[in-house]
């Protein structure tokens, strides 16, 4: 049987305020256990927790750069239920009335067509704390300055029909709340965390099958790999004859399985209902236009304006715009080099991007600078250094100070355009090789790569390859 | 309405409340009582009414995100029986 996969994602990303969502605690990440969890974080008798000011406008800014509507009223709902990370009992999020509803993103799938993926909602909540589990006299250990962090759950309607286009669109969101500022995107340090609903059903069919969640997956490549044994796991299992429960999993990396989570709760029952602490959050019109003036060039509009404007192709403009510091280093860089849009573009994805990845560094870290590289590619451009010096060059800008001219101009590396000078190598190369001089003479005109080859080597690749070759030519004819 | 045993076995353990056999009925007798005077309540033809979401009908009030509190975990942590490395400990619990 022919089966389809169905996808929906929920991501959870950290607002980067400098306080918590409810409370005037810092959300500096890696302080010293419970120094950062106030007592509102801890839900002390008697607190009153206040809505940040900040974590409306970012939730309201995320809105509008997916086109979705931004609700005039919205409504904080406590979702009940017991765990030692979770002080209060109940988390504060939003249920019947979220912040931001009925949104969509374009995503660009690997063969180059695009697909328009529609988000059900966004909304606000507060993060739980965290739970170390390392042994303490057999005990838990519990840190709360997690708690009361802000979260942007974003919840998309199951639009996907494969692994691939799920890591789509989760980079798509990725990249976006890192263009709008408004999360940093860290998924070592857990500020970007996706689950995923996948489910299976026969081609054809309209009815969705029963889903399973896969919690907590934390990188891009994880959410493929969970989510493709979780689709082989449903095929096999109903193939066989049995039928998915609806249940949460989780994704073991070292067993590259998922699993289902361990749990002696019942079914879960999160008995939401209306925050007393907290009143409707209230937003009108000159507010949304306000916050609306605030949106930056988005991806896709950056994209199409490389496209038009500096001739990238689509693919390569895709590339450059996925994460702004890219783009914003590349746009630097063609500014650095007075255009050349292409050359950059080959340049940074090439050469530059993978000596971050082999130092596991990246853009920002980048030990070349825009500038520098323009400065290289400037000198490829007026031919002063040959594309294969400008490798050499290239290097040594990651490795050492100055200018590309400072470094051509140090290390000798100057093409040589000086006629007499390449006549010169090319009459030694021809005397110490009097065989294939022969043997070119006689015809055999593949030898000729042998004597490139040779005066490259002799000039120390700083002759102009072009001048090589006409006056080989010219010389191995008489 | 009136809630069965188990019922009100299922509300006490999402409460995480430990409640005696005797109680059972009693609580049983408590919480019907109040579900009945949300049936009546249910008689009323609501429809033109606006949920209201507080009984405040006032919007929210919002603060300036700055860091406004300093650290208090050795206030904080002298209610906790069990504290090590500035953690709270509770009993094991592994998911």
């Amino acid at each position: 049987m022919q089966w389809e996969v169905v996808i929906g994602l929920e991501i959870h990303a950290q607002l980067a305020t400098k306080s918590k969502i409810f409370s005037g605690a810092s959300t500096a990440y890696g302080a010293e256990p419970n120094t950062q969890a106030c007592a509102i974080d801890l839900g002390l008798p008697g607190v009153l927790p206040v809505l940040n000011k900040e974590v409306l406008r970012m939730a309201v800014l995320f809105g509008l750069a997916i086109n979705a509507d931004i609700s005039r009223q919205s409504v904080f709902a406590r979702k009940n239920y017991f765990y030692p990370d979770l002080p209060k009992g109940y988390q504060i999020s939003q249920m019947d009335l979220p912040i931001v509803k009925n949104g969509s993103l374009e995503i660009e799938l690997e063969d180059g067509q695009t697909k328009v993926i529609a988000l059900t909602r966004a909304h606000l909540e507060e993060d739980a704390g965290k739970s170390l589990h390392e042994d303490f006299a057999g005990m838990t250990g519990i840190d709360l300055n997690r708690a009361g962090t802000p979260l942007l759950e974003i919840v998309s309607e199951p639009d996907m029909r494969s692994a691939k286009e799920a890591v789509a669109f989760m980079k798509k969101i990725h990249s976006l709340v890192q263009y709008l500022g408004i999360c940093d995107g860290n998924m070592q340090e857990g500020s970007f965390r996706c689950d995923a609903n996948v489910s299976v059903r026969p081609k054809g069919q309209e009815k969705l099958g029963t889903r399973t969640e896969l919690k907590n997956i934390n990188s891009f490549r994880f959410v493929e790999k969970a989510i493709n044994l979780e689709v082989e796991r449903q095929i096999e299992l109903i193939e066989d004859g049995g039928t998915i429960t609806q249940e949460t999993r989780l994704y073991d990396a070292d067993r590259d399985e998922t699993r289902p989570m361990r749990s002696k709760e019942e079914a879960n029952d999160y008995r939401y209902f209306p925050d007393p602490d907290l009143l409707p959050v209230e937003v009108d019109d000159a507010y949304i236009e306000q916050v609306r003036t605030q949106l930056p060039e988005l991806p896709a509009e950056k994209k199409a304006r490389f496209i038009a404007e500096l001739a990238l192709s689509s693919q390569d403009a895709e590339m450059l715009t996925a994460q702004k510091e890219l783009a914003d280093f590349f746009e630097s860089t063609v500014e650095a080099a007075n255009g050349e849009a292409k050359l950059c573009a080959n340049w940074i994805m090439g050469e530059l991007v993978a000596t971050l990845n082999k130092s596991g560094k990246d853009i920002s870290q980048s030990n070349i600078s825009p500038e520098r590289l323009g400065g290289l590619i400037q000198r490829i451009k007026d031919n002063t250094i040959s594309g294969k010096i400008a490798k050499s060059v290239f290097e040594f800008l990651w490795n050492e100070e100055g200018t590309a001219d400072e470094i051509i101009e140090r290390k000798g590396l100057k093409q040589v355009t000086d006629s007499g000078f390449i006549e010169k190598i090319i009459a030694e190369v021809m005397t110490n090789n009097p065989e294939q001089v022969e043997q070119y003479r006689s015809g055999k005109e593949k030898v000729f790569g042998f004597f490139v080859g040779k005066v490259m080597q002799a000039s120390q690749g700083k002759a102009n390859p072009a001048q090589v070759n006409q006056l080989l030519k010219d010389k191995l004819k008489s | 309405m009136s809630l069965q045993p188990n019922e009100i076995e299922k509300i006490a353990h999402l409460a995480r409340l430990a409640i005696s056999e005797t109680d059972k009925s009693v609580y049983a007798e408590n919480l019907s009582s109040i579900l009945d005077l949300v049936e009546q309540m249910n008689a009323v033809n609501t429809a033109d009414i606006v949920p209201l979401a507080h009984p405040l009908n006032e919007p929210q009030r919002l603060r300036d995100d700055v860091t406004s509190e300093t650290d208090q975990r050795e206030l904080l942590q002298e209610n906790s029986p069990t504290v090590e490395k500035g953690l709270f400990l509770v009993p094991k619990v592994l998911e």
